[in-house]
């Protein structure tokens, strides 16, 4: 019997969230999922892998059953299993990977490695009709990357960081200033209260380049702070978070939207933890206002960690006909593809 | 009844393949090997080759550790999943237990045990009673000298059972001399078929969603952030 729909089931394990999806031909999200540890890695100030392991294997079955029977459906029913081999965690990769083979296994069903990133990206899928060629900004404590799509599943990374990645130059700007982890969204909320009067540099790099760097930015910001404590000057946290998030999102925006240009894309993504931020998300309506290009973001809960999108894009690996053995591994450093 | 177990919870990885109490199959490899890549794969094999379907199956046992957290979380993921997805009861045996059936015929001390590095290992005794092996302690982690002179006197004759023998043996021999008997190279891997047997008797988890590893020790952050908290 030839099925009409392709129902995909997700698992997302490459963090510390253990998330189960299920979606229909990529797009409609039937359940989604996510067990966030966040409140266990706090005292640790980060995330701590042989913890999240611990978590996963605690929580997978449950998340898997919760989300079938949310969707109401039965393992019968899925057409395909699209889980996340990398990048990420290997050791919490581990556990999304073998769940998903010993499932493959057990009902037959076709299994579909499928990159983080790509997952991120085809998040947007579920909220708007993805048009190419487009380029993604891909924001998160992991990566921060622009990634040009001439067409459905066809990913040519044209920038990424040098160093840092964004979220992580946020979590450790947060540390110096004594915020509690995650940082991003405490930056987010003081730099809105400040004035980003504290001088800062921005990394272009070399001319022409979409690569960034955060490293030199994070540690200037680390210097302003012990400078102004031995001079015994006041420094103002707002408008010192003000004037890093100014840097950071100048950059971030600033990049996109020549690369936007240069590529001709008829649409923007956003994707990725940090696509949550405020600052950025402002800078970025503004700047494509009218460009001419549509600037797409999804919901919050879509930009986090979730599985509908490792769902979304295993759809479209699961149309090109790619089907992983049962000797699929985690692959911490997978490229970005289909 | 149809068994299934499987074993990666260290250095050597097993599975097998039980019909009505005759072990139909059985996989075993001791080689430097990547457990998540062949595990599954090997499960697959293993029941084409019997011919029993993934749904015949009519219990899962699995290998609960002590031993490497990496190697324990993809057997124990695996059989998590095929127990619930299948609706078939769920097994959980101590790996050092099921290592201690190599000494089924030994009288005195039976002692497998995992290296655990700067010293230390996981271990527990057994004694053999027939066939049957009884268990004398809880699995646990110990500085294996500090151990070794502490219980030298507890036991006429020591069995010792591991992988990691070589690494050990002279620290033994120094502290018990005559009384340490050291188990020969074919009878250092944990039988699958052993895990299997044993999995058929003992009582299948309450709740397969609950089951979780035994690492017997904490985490390292966890046990060092709870120190940090006493000070
Ligand atoms: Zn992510």
């Amino acid at each position: 019997m030839e099925n009409k729909h392709e129902i995909i089931l997700g698992i997302e394990t490459s963090c510390d969230e253990t998330a189960v999806a299920i979606v229909k031909d990529g797009k409609e999200v039937l359940a989604n999922v996510v067990a966030s540890q966040i409140e266990s890695h706090k005292r640790f100030g980060g995330v701590v892998p042989e913890i999240a392991s611990r978590h996963h294997v605690e929580q997978m079955t449950l998340i898997l059953e919760e989300a079938l029977n949310e969707a109401g459906l039965t393992m019968d029913e899925i057409d395909g299993i699209a889980v996340t081999e990398g990048p990420g965690l290997v050791g919490a990769l581990l556990i999304g990977v073998n769940t998903a083979k010993a499932l493959a296994f057990a009902h037959q069903k076709p299994l579909i490695g499928t990159h983080h990133i790509a997952g991120h990206i085809y998040a947007n899928q579920l909220v708007a009709e993805l048009t190419y060629p487009l380029l993604a900004l891909v924001v998160s404590g992991g990566h921060t990357e622009l990634v040009y799509m001439p067409s459905e599943g066809e990913f040519e990374v044209i920038g990424e960081t040098r160093d840092d990645a964004a979220g992580e130059a946020y979590d450790k700007v947060a540390r110096t200033l004594q915020l509690p982890y995650p940082g991003g969204p405490h930056i987010d909320r003081l730099a809105a209260e400040g004035e980003p009067s504290v001088p800062l540099p921005r990394a272009w790099l070399e001319k022409g380049s979409y690569d960034f760097s955060f490293s030199g930015l994070k540690s200037a910001v680390i210097n302003t702070v012990h400078n102004a404590k031995q001079r015994n000057e006041e420094l103002k946290p707002e408008d010192l978070a003000a004037s890093f998030q100014a840097s950071v999102v100048e950059v971030l925006v600033t990049k996109t939207l020549r690369a936007a240009e240069e590529y001709g894309v008829k649409q923007v993504l956003l994707a990725g933890g940090v696509a949550a931020n405020k600052g950025l998300r402002s800078s970025l309506l503004e700047a494509f206002e009218d460009s001419g290009r549509e600037l797409v973001i999804p919901p919050l809960y879509y930009c986090t960690d979730n599985a509908a999108m490792i769902a979304a894009a295993g759809t479209i690996a699961y149309r090109k006909g790619k089907r992983s053995s049962l000797q699929l591994n985690a692959n911490p450093g997978l490229e970005l593809g289909i | 009844m149809k068994v299934l177990a499987i074993d990666s919870s260290n250095y050597c990885m097993g599975v097998s393949i039980m019909v009505d109490g005759t072990v139909v199959g059985e996989l075993i490899t001791n080689i430097k090997k990547n457990h998540s890549v062949r595990l599954m794969p090997a499960v697959e094999q293993l029941l084409e080759e019997v011919q029993v379907k993934p749904a015949d199956l009519d219990r899962i046992v699995v290998a609960k550790g002590p031993g490497s957290y990496t190697g324990l979380r993809i057997g124990i993921s695996i059989a998590k999943t095929l127990a619930w997805t299948l609706s078939k009861p769920l097994v959980g045996v101590s790996s050092l237990e099921v290592l201690a059936q190599n000494g089924r015929y030994f009288s005195g001390a039976i002692v497998p045990f995992f290296d655990a590095r700067r010293g230390q290992v996981y271990m527990s005794v057994y004694k053999a009673n027939g066939i049957e092996v009884e268990r004398e302690t809880e699995d646990q982690i110990v500085l294996f000298e500090e151990w070794l002179q502490e219980n030298k006197d507890r036991y006429e004759r020591f069995l010792f059972i591991s992988g990691d023998l070589t690494m050990h043996k002279e620290g033994i021999k120094a502290i018990l001399g005559d009384k340490a008997v050291f188990a020969p190279s074919s009878s250092l891997n944990a039988r699958p078929a052993d895990l299997a047997r044993l999995g058929a008797s003992h009582e299948p988890v309450e709740d397969v969603h609950q089951f979780t590893p035994n690492y017997v020790r904490m985490a390292e952050a966890e046990a060092k952030w709870l120190a940090s908290q006493k000070k």
